[in-house]
C-alpha cells in the first residue's frame, strides 16, 4: 500500500510538473518534450489504477504518434518563437485568475460531494483477477460497443483523408510526368510526313 | 496514506486547469494552444479511468479510448491546418489569423 502511495505521488508530481513545463517553456520543442513526460507519467497513473491497456495505448499512440507529429511540425515551421511570447506577461493575470477560479470550482465540487474516502481497488490487490484488463476491455469493445469502436475508426479515416487533402500541394511550375497523356498520344498528333519537292524546299 | 478516487480527480483537475491556463498564457502560439488542449483531454481521460476503476465498470475505459481517438484526429487535423496556414501566410500568430473576421 505504501509503495503504491509513493508511486502515485511521484507520478502525479511529475505529471503536474510536466504540465507546468508544457505551458511555460520558452522553446516549443521543450514544450513537446514536457508533453511526452506528462503522457508517460499519466500512463504510470493508469497502470496504478489497473488500466494497463489504456496506459500502453497512451504511450504508443500519444508518445509514438501524436507527440512526434508535434515535434515534426514545430521543427518544420521556421518561426521566430521569441516574438510569439511577447504577450506572455500581459495575459498572465487574466489567465491566472480564470485558472484559479476554475480550479477552486473543481475543488469545491469534490469537497461538497460525498467524496469517497475508500481506496481504489488497487492493481496490486486485484492481481488475482480472473481475466486481464485488455481481455475485459476487448470483450465489451467488440461486442456491445462495436458501433462506437467502428465510429472511432471512421473518425481516424476522416482525419487521415482530411490531413492529406489539406496538405497536398499542387505546384503548376513543376514539370511532372503525365502518364495518361503520354499513353494517349497518337502518331498522327505529333508526326507529320511532308513530301518535299525537289529543288523547292519548304516555305 | 490511502490513494482513493479523490486524489486522482485532483490530479486531473490540476492538469485540466493547467491546460486552460496554457491557452490564456500562450495567446499567440497556436502550437502551444493545441498542446494545451491535448493536456486537457489527458486530464479528462484520467477522470474517466479513475471513475471506471472506482465503479468497477469498464465502460469508462472504452469511452477513454474513443476520446484518445478523437484527440489524435484533432491533433492531426489541427497541425495540418497549421502547416497549410504557415505555407500560405508565413505566420502562425493568432492575432494575424483574422481573414474570416467580418
Amino acid at each position: 500500500m505504501i509503495v503504491e502511495a509513493i508511486a502515485f505521488y511521484i507520478f502525479a508530481a511529475v505529471a503536474v510538473g510536466a504540465g507546468v513545463g508544457v505551458i511555460a517553456a520558452r522553446n516549443p520543442i521543450h514544450s513537446v518534450l514536457f508533453l511526452i513526460l506528462a503522457f508517460f507519467s499519466s500512463a504510470g497513473l493508469f497502470v496504478l489504477m489497473g488500466a494497463e491497456f489504456l496506459a500502453m495505448i497512451l504511450v504508443i499512440v500519444y508518445v509514438g504518434a501524436v507527440a512526434v507529429l508535434f515535434l515534426f511540425v514545430v521543427m518544420m515551421l521556421d518561426i521566430d518563437f521569441r516574438r510569439l511570447r511577447s504577450g506572455f506577461m500581459r495575459y498572465l493575470p487574466v489567465g491566472a485568475g480564470i485558472g484559479i477560479l476554475l480550479f477552486a470550482e473543481l475543488v469545491l465540487v469534490f469537497a461538497s460531494s460525498e467524496a469517497p474516502r475508500a481506496a481504489l481497488p488497487s492493481a496490486l490487490a486485484r492481481g488475482g483477477a480472473s481475466i486481464s484488463n485488455t481481455r475485459a476491455l476487448g470483450e465489451i469493445l467488440y461486442t456491445r460497443y462495436i458501433i462506437a469502436f467502428e465510429g472511432a475508426g471512421l473518425i481516424l479515416l476522416v482525419a487521415m483523408i482530411g490531413a492529406i487533402v489539406l496538405t497536398l500541394r499542387r505546384r503548376p511550375d513543376l514539370r511532372r510526368q503525365k502518364v495518361p497523356e503520354q499513353l494517349a498520344r497518337r502518331k498522327e498528333d505529333s508526326l507529320e510526313v511532308v513530301k518535299v519537292p525537289i529543288g523547292e524546299g519548304i516555305s | 496514506m490511502v490513494i482513493g478516487l479523490s486524489q486522482y480527480l485532483v490530479v486531473a483537475a490540476i492538469l485540466f486547469t493547467l491546460g486552460i491556463f496554457g491557452i490564456f498564457l500562450n495567446r499567440k502560439n497556436v502550437i502551444v494552444i493545441v498542446m494545451s488542449i491535448e493536456l486537457m483531454l489527458l486530464a479528462v481521460n484520467i477522470n474517466f479511468v479513475a471513475f471506471s476503476v472506482f465503479l468497477g465498470n469498464l465502460v469508462g475505459q472504452a469511452f477513454a479510448m474513443v476520446i484518445l481517438t478523437v484527440a489524435a484526429a484533432e491533433a492531426a487535423i489541427g497541425l495540418a491546418i497549421l502547416v497549410v496556414y504557415f505555407r500560405n501566410r508565413g505566420t502562425i500568430e493568432v492575432e494575424d489569423i483574422h481573414l474570416m473576421k467580418g
